[in-house]
């Protein structure tokens, strides 16, 4: 009798106490989300120092790179990676807008789902894979096609001008867009779908066509989701490196020519980390790879409130 | 009448550019397929699966040790990665305090856009560093934090998916909340969880750049976990890089395996909850 009462009253004691242990653990853990954040920030700091201290912030703004005679400027290497971003989107953003809204507007919903899912299966293949294809079959399509195709046609233009070598800023900035259109069909998609249907009907009641319903009506305001789509794009092709590495041509300069080989940051990192003799050196690296995370951190933070802001869902999701 | 055709032609060919945009993404993924399929099985045969690699210019050969090593750095990084995604996925769904799991919630979503290299490199100050080597196990901690924001958040979500009445018919009963939490909530969102889980992994298995300078690469089966360790996205780059056609062969094949990993993974999910996860959600 006297156990009995005892192994109720142990165990009442550990369900009570269990209540605050399990809330205990779970907090830990979700901390540990924090302090692994706060661990990458103080780690990038503190191994930059000896590249700040020695170089400044100047250095982010000088072209010279020479490891060799100790001479690190990052500025072709931040030119490098806005240059191959900005082609990706110039060519993902119309592709992808067009495509979220026949996904949105267009499509019946079946036939949108299916087709949404097969392009989000775009966003699951690894970087690696596409660097694969891309050498194999991006970087000769545009040695032998695209390049010389453009040459003759806009080849007035500085940017078209030069050797068609294959491997370089463009190739790189178009194998960016299709690794950046599927985040930016599946969000954008989202962002119109959740524009209330009476959007839609006030804008056709007053005689609008479906077209001009969709470009001045749905789409303004799904406008912020829009942009947070985008903005997720850019930082997904900023802090891209297997595949940019692979067909960039890892060069550090500077041209005015897209042929022309490039260089990015993560590349450079991915390149030379592991041969970076010296602490400037390897602290050079590492300080960019900061450049490079503030980049990220910003755009990513700006996009998640945008979204945040237009599908109304709330940062639960 | 001429403004109301005008109207109409501009209707017809932008709606039907958007069509045309739609067919164009949806097929890159057909091309990138294909173009896998065609040459990965051309190049995919048995020893792929059980030789080690041969020295360059020689025929032949594997990549058995990249299949063992990759799967010693995804499993590492999964037994650290799955529970404390998952615990701390159960805190943000299960104990909401508003501020901190606000700031969590954020962090979390921060932490899944931060540059896979960056990754690299604070794993690599933090274990190669301090143990003087590249190691399995470095390459299994950088992979691990990618994988926890993805667990998660993946956790959460379907954690909130599980109806609130089935937490208050069990708190009615008289049972405490981690016990409602422990033997009603995760076993109901267990399937969504689960899944989740499994896409995570996925994504990491795939992941280059922080193996690069962390778990490195090794021609031969590694002496241990504290050793430099081959793995098969490591392996792809290389060899597609190198000047060797037999090398590049294997790199299709290798190709081939990653991929088809990934793709069953997702698809499977699809079929499990009728709805696909590849893109992380505002």
């Amino acid at each position: 009798m006297a156990t009995a009462v005892q192994v109720r009253r142990q165990s009442r004691w550990f369900d009570q106490a269990g209540d605050n242990i399990a809330r205990l653990i779970t907090v830990m853990f979700a901390a540990a989300i924090v302090l692994a954040a706060v661990l990458i920030v103080h780690v990038l700091w503190t191994d930059s120092a000896p590249a700040r201290h020695a170089l400044g912030w100047r250095f982010l703004f000088s072209s010279d790179w020479d490891p060799v005679t100790e001479k690190f400027g990052g500025l072709p290497f931040i030119f490098g990676t806005v240059l191959t971003s900005i082609l990706a989107l110039a060519i993902s953003v119309p592709l992808g807008l067009g495509s979220a809204i026949f996904l949105s507007e267009l499509a019946p919903p079946r036939i949108s789902n299916a087709l949404t899912f097969l392009i989000e299966l775009l966003a699951a293949i690894p970087s690696v894979i596409y660097g694969l294809l891309a050498i194999f079959t991006l970087v000769p399509l545009m040695r032998t096609t695209v390049e010389p195709f453009l040459k003759s046609t806009l080849g007035f233009l500085p940017v078209f001008q030069g050797l068609a070598y294959g491997v370089g800023v463009l190739t790189a900035g178009v194998i960016l867009a299709v690794m950046t259109f599927p985040f930016i069909i599946s969000v954008s998609r989202e962002s119109l779908l959740a524009v209330p249907r009476e959007q839609r009907e006030a804008a056709l009641a007053l005689g609008a066509t479906k077209w001009e319903m969709t470009w001045d009506v749905v789409v303004p305001y799904a406008r912020l989701g829009i942009l947070g789509s985008i903005f997720l794009g850019l930082a997904r092709a900023l802090g891209e490196t297997m595949a940019v590495t692979m067909v960039i041509g890892n060069s550090a300069a500077i041209h005015a020519s897209l042929f022309a080989p490039g260089h990015t940051i993560a590349a450079v990192i991915a390149n030379e980390f592991t041969e970076a003799t010296g602490d400037v050196y390897r602290s050079v690296l590492i300080e960019l790879g900061l450049v490079l995370f503030c980049l990220t951190i910003i755009l990513n933070g700006l996009a998640r409130l945008m979204i945040l802001a237009t599908t109304g869902k709330g940062a639960k999701r | 009448m001429n403004r109301l055709m005008r109207r109409k032609i501009i209707n017809g060919v932008m709606l039907t550019l958007t069509g045309i945009f739609t067919a164009l993404t949806v097929s890159s993924l057909f091309v990138i397929l294909g173009y896998l399929i065609f040459n990965g099985g051309k190049s995919l045969d048995w020893n792929f699966f059980t030789k080690l690699p041969l020295a360059p210019g020689e025929e032949g050969g594997g990549m058995a040790n990249a299949i063992v090593g990759s799967a010693e750095i995804v499993g590492m990084a999964a037994l650290i990665g799955i529970p404390v995604g998952f615990l701390a996925g159960v805190y943000l769904a299960e104990y909401d305090d508003k501020a901190f799991a606000a700031v969590v919630r954020y962090v979390a979503d921060l932490l899944n856009g931060v540059p896979s290299i960056v990754i690299g490199i604070v794993a690599w100050t933090l274990v190669v560093v301090p143990l003087k080597q590249f190691s399995a196990v470095a390459g299994a901690i950088a992979l691990s934090i990618m994988l926890i924001p993805i667990v998660t958040r993946q956790t959460e979500q379907f954690l909130r998916e599980v109806p609130t009445p089935l937490r208050e018919a069990a708190l009615a009963l008289g049972a405490h909340k981690w016990k409602v939490i422990a033997t009603v909530v995760v076993p109901a969102g267990s399937k969504g969880v689960i899944t989740g889980m499994i896409l995570g992994v996925a994504r990491i298995s795939g992941e280059t750049a922080p193996l690069l300078f962390t778990a490195f690469n090794n021609q031969f089966w590694n002496g241990g976990l504290g050793q430099p360790t081959a793995s098969l996205p490591v392996q792809i780059y290389l060899r597609a890089t190198s000047p060797y056609d037999d090398w590049h062969r294997q790199a299709w094949a290798a190709g081939l395996v990653l991929i088809g990993l990934v793709l069953v993974a997702n698809i499977a999910t699809r079929l499990v909850l009728a709805r696909g996860t590849s893109v992380p959600r505002g």
